[in-house]
């Protein structure tokens, strides 16, 4: 071994804070820069792969086919910015009912000669294409699962059709859930429904919300008959929205721990030179050439940080499992792994930004003149924070206190490493905290469990692929209403009823919730507007605005349904289930379109003092013989993607804990060593070991504290800018009361945990030098 | 009889794998003494001073100094005693840079938890006594080196101890400086201050002790009083 090699290795062997410390912030960085860089690079890749190849609709629209004729639709094509259009294709919304007798849900089917074509080029994935009437293809993203031979019944019609299965098809953009000849939706069409023309559109420039407004603006520019529209953007996010989630807070992280990176090496090596001058001093007394010096102090950074980004890489890989494994498989065109170009990225990224950082913290090293290195033996002393030190002396406190509140002014640099690794430590728990509330937030929005007491009918028998209407006999709303209108306990209560509907422009089906009663104390947050104040009038999430391109005061169409059903938009309402696709609506609004809506959970507020359980055992005693039960709470469990980010954010944050505690660890060693003498001295002239202790643990007080307090406002800062992305990257505008979750003391709490972390460094030195042998220490040079 | 101050009884004390470097050394000092330690170096006259501090425990034997089993101490019993037993003296000073001359003085005090206040009176006084008190809020850089020594000898009387301990205090002197320090340990000596000083210094030992204890490799070869040698 060469002698630098053999120089880097005993400094490395030597200095094993520094080495780990080094070590546990390169992996930290590089597993949460590699996890949040694959994954934006590869959650639209899937999708992307399938559009490309079937050459997917940027835009579809619907118009009404009582108002607009084919040619009129047809014409659309024409437009400027299209670069080629497919349609019109006749569609209609209609309720199947499968050979058993159960009602499936709506569905929205279109008349296609054939799956090809300039645009929306379906993929079959099982069976053939339907060429003759009686034949039908159901997609894949449909509710109904496509079983090649199924029959399906259509009840609601006149003449009563029956369409065999014959095939399977993906739509990228979700165009339909059903495809037949067109001659066949003719047939599946009423004089009362009637139908829609679909026209798909592909423009020469469609990446953004506003090129696709600018093509939808063209092709529906003079047409009045617009039912719907659906921007191939919203089917994106609606597709990377797993993996897009998690993006933002993972950049959040890589880039605190890129920071970090730089900070704690340029800390560590600065801190070894200082620290180390005697030796740097003997090295260039055998021959050591300065750029030699250098050299080794670089590599002594680098091998650490090597070490480290390897473990990060595999760390980043097998955290992205569990968070990539839910897209895999939904196109089956891409299997979605770690890009070998990010992993390549990362690495060399920060072990670039490693060596240029040891780099320059060891220039000096190498410019020290070697007699001032041998002389001076170690730091040279100055006279920095006497200051301190005159103004601590008169404060009434123990002089060990005292003594170790003034070493911050003694060394402000390292003082200022230590406080910013505690900032960053700060940071990224108030982050996490914040966050964690944040989603507690939505998932309580999502839960709308407000009510002391849930009473539900018995969950239907789930079908192939969703639940499926039974001829189980439904429990008596009404009697059970009676129930609980009996007891006395009962402040108030409401009900809610499922149903399904499509909406024009929107593929599948949406999920409608009809309340009996006032609802609004149910724990729906509202993000704009307000809550349903009668018949005729509807909330929904975010989502939903996004895809049908309403706002509030607008109307929307409820097709599928024994007749149309229009409702005005009055609000905006937080909720994540099914996509943010669903619409909030007053019972009776629902009533002459769909008068069997079986109402299946009421939900209770019991009166002020009430004991919850002894009203939920007598509430049960009156509802027995009804089939249904009573029980405390709501009726909502909690999401694994919530417990998938708070776990992966913890993890983080607990590597990032960890580096902020081993920087201080570091520093506090580093001053220390550095002053082993000087406590030498306290011990010879009577300090205890724990007043010894006491010291040094004070001596990072004032760092930790001011980490602290500039930690916890930047954390503030971030969980105030990803939040809102991260609920961009999910559909939902977030409101105040998701995003201002910090108060006073939890912010005060937060702080006193950044000093916990300062602490918790200082420890393990602090305990070195009370045990430091005084003789030894005495005579240490 | 008068109970004495200092007593060791068969010490020995080895480093590793070394030659012992204090062996069945034994040595009884009287309240008001001023013995002089001599030696070559590595003989082991700084262990012996180590084992008196409670800075070191010996193998075997006991360490008795001022009623206090010192080699029974643990760590913090161990800084208690030097706080309220012994003042030390060190060649090089050891005086902390970054506190003022008087808070050097008061700082044993105060970690024995005596008020800010009456720890500066008590420091003033020494430093009035010892002839520096104009130097009271100076810091030790800016001292010469006998202005120091006579800084860490007021610290070292600061919590009244009854045993002075002193390793080569004009070791980084010069000549006059020396002296200095000499006539001043002697004045304390004849105040009835017990010394115990390290040195090699022959010059030193005759002038400021009355007793004298050579040690030649870690034994106790030699324990004459000045009065009987002369």
């Amino acid at each position: 071994m060469s002698a630098l090699g053999r120089v880097v290795r005993s400094g490395v062997g030597r200095r094993r804070v520094q080495t780990l410390v080094i070590g546990l912030t390169a992996m930290m960085a590089v597993a949460a820069s590699v996890l949040g860089g694959s994954l934006l690079v590869v959650s639209g890749a899937p999708f992307d792969d399938a559009f490309d190849r079937q050459h997917g609709a940027h835009l579809s629209v619907e118009y009404d086919a009582a108002r607009t004729s084919a040619g009129q639709a047809r014409s659309t094509g024409r437009a400027d910015g299209v670069a080629a259009a497919a349609g019109p294709f006749r569609t209609v919304s209609v309720t199947p009912r499968i050979h058993d007798g159960a009602d499936a849900w709506p569905m929205t089917v279109a008349g296609r000669g054939d799956h090809g074509g300039a645009v929306d080029d379906l993929t079959l994935t099982a069976g053939r294409w339907a060429t003759r009437p009686g034949e039908i293809v159901l997609s894949t993203d449909a509710s109904l699962f496509p079983t090649l031979g199924l029959e399906l019944t259509f009840p609601g019609l006149p003449d009563a059709a029956t369409l065999k299965v014959v095939g399977a098809a993906r739509s990228v953009t979700r165009s339909a859930d059903a495809w037949v000849t067109p001659a066949q939706v003719t047939e599946l069409s009423t004089p009362d429904r009637p139908g829609g023309y679909q026209m798909l559109y592909r423009f020469t420039a469609a990446d953004t919300d506003a090129q696709v407004s600018a093509g939808r603006k063209a092709v529906t520019a003079g047409a009045k008959a617009v039912t719907g529209t659906q921007s191939w953007l919203t089917v994106r996010a609606s597709a990377e929205r797993d993996t897009a989630l998690y993006v933002p807070f993972l950049l959040a992280f890589g880039v605190l721990g890129l920071v970090m990176s730089v900070l704690i090496v340029g800390n560590v090596v600065a801190g070894t030179v200082g620290a180390g001058l005697r030796r740097i001093g003997v090295l260039k007394a055998i021959g050591f050439t300065p750029a030699l010096v250098v050299r080794a102090y670089v590599g002594q950074a680098l091998i650490p940080a090597a070490a480290g980004t390897a473990l990060g890489v595999l760390a980043g890989h097998l955290l992205a499992v569990p968070v990539m494994s839910e897209t895999a498989d939904v196109y089956g065109t891409t299997s979605l792994a770690v890009v070998p170009w990010v992993d390549a990225a990362v690495v060399s990224g920060v072990l670039c930004l490693v060596a240029v950082t040891a780099w320059a913290s060891a220039w000096r090293a190498g410019r020290l003149r070697t007699v001032d290195a041998l002389a001076v033996g170690r730091a040279a002393r100055t006279n920095r924070g006497r200051w301190a030190v005159r103004l601590a002396g008169r404060l009434p406190l123990p002089r060990p206190i005292a003594l170790g509140l003034t070493r911050p002014f003694a060394r402000p640099a390292r003082a200022l490493g230590m406080g910013t690794a505690v900032l960053f430590g700060a940071t990224a728990i108030t982050f996490t905290v914040g966050m964690g509330a944040s989603l507690g937030e939505v998932m309580e929005a999502k839960a709308h469990d407000a009510a002391d007491v849930t009473v539900a009918a018995p969950l239907p028998a789930p079908g192939p692929d969703g639940p499926i209407a039974t001829t189980e006999p439904e429990p008596d709303a009404a009697a059970v209403a009676a129930v609980i209108d009996s007891r006395p306990a009962t402040r108030t209560y409401y009900s809610t009823a499922s149903a399904r509907a499509t909406v024009p422009g929107v593929a599948g089906t949406t999920a409608v919730v009809a309340f009996t009663g006032d609802a609004s104390w149910g724990g729906y947050t509202m993000v704009s507007g307000r809550w349903i104040a009668k018949p005729g009038e509807a909330v929904v999430p975010t989502a939903f605005l996004s895809a049908t391109g309403k706002h509030i005061g607008g109307t929307v169409t409820l097709g599928g349904l024994g007749e149309a059903v229009t409702v005005r938009i009055v609000g905006e309402v937080l909720d994540p289930r099914n996509d943010g696709m669903q619409v909030f609506t007053d019972a009776a609004t629902l009533a002459p379109a769909h008068p069997d809506l079986t109402e299946t959970t009421q939900h209770i507020a019991v009166k002020s003092g009430t004991d919850v359980a002894t009203y939920v055992d007598a509430l049960n005693k009156g509802l027995k013989p009804l089939g249904v039960t009573a029980r405390t709470g709501g009726i909502e469990g909690g999401s694994d993607m919530v417990v998938t980010l708070n776990a992966l954010s913890a993890l983080l944050t607990l590597m990032l804990v960890a580096v902020a505690a081993l920087g201080v660890l570091n520093a506090v060693v580093l001053d220390t060593r550095e002053r082993v003498r000087e406590l030498g001295v306290h011990k010879a002239l009577g300090m205890t070991p724990r007043q010894m202790i006491a010291m040094v643990i004070t001596s990072i007080v004032v760092t930790g504290l001011a980490g602290g307090a500039l930690g916890v406002p930047l954390g503030v800062t971030l969980h105030g800018w990803v939040l809102p992305a991260m609920g961009h990257s999910a559909g939902l505008d977030l409101p105040d009361s998701v995003l201002a979750v910090y108060d006073a003391s939890t912010l005060s709490l937060l702080v006193l945990g950044a000093l916990l972390i300062a602490v918790l460094g200082a420890l393990l030195p602090a305990g070195w030098a009370a045990r430091i042998r005084t003789a030894t220490a005495l005579r240490t040079e | 009889m008068t109970e004495p101050l200092i007593n060791l009884r068969d010490v020995s004390r080895r480093y590793d794998d070394g030659p012992p470097a204090l062996q069945d050394a034994s040595l009884t000092v009287l309240p008001g003494e001023a013995v002089a330690i001599l030696g070559p170096s590595g003989s082991g006259k700084s262990t012996l001073l180590n084992l008196l501090a409670g800075l070191d425990r010996p193998d075997t034997g006991t360490v008795t100094v001022a009623g206090v089993q010192v080699d029974q101490l643990g760590e913090a019993a161990a800084a208690r005693y030097r706080r309220s037993r012994i003042g030390m003296i060190f060649q090089f000073f050891n005086l902390l840079d970054d506190l003022t001359v008087t808070d050097n003085v008061a700082l044993p005090a105060q970690l024995a938890g005596t008020a800010r206040d009456e720890a500066h009176r008590r420091a003033a006084e020494l430093l009035e006594a010892l002839g520096i008190a104009r130097h009271d809020r100076a810091y030790p850089g800016r001292l010469s080196g006998g202005e120091r020594q006579r800084v860490a000898v007021a610290r070292a009387l600061m919590n009244r101890p009854p045993l002075l301990l002193a390793d080569e205090p004009t070791g980084a002197l010069d000549t006059a400086a020396g002296q200095d320090v000499s006539r001043l340990l002697r004045d304390l000596n004849a105040e009835g201050q017990t010394l115990v000083v390290v040195t090699h210094d022959l010059a030193l030992a005759g002038s400021c002790t009355n007793r004298t204890v050579r040690i030649v490799d870690g034994r106790i070869a030699e324990d004459v009083s000045v009065e009987a040698a002369r």
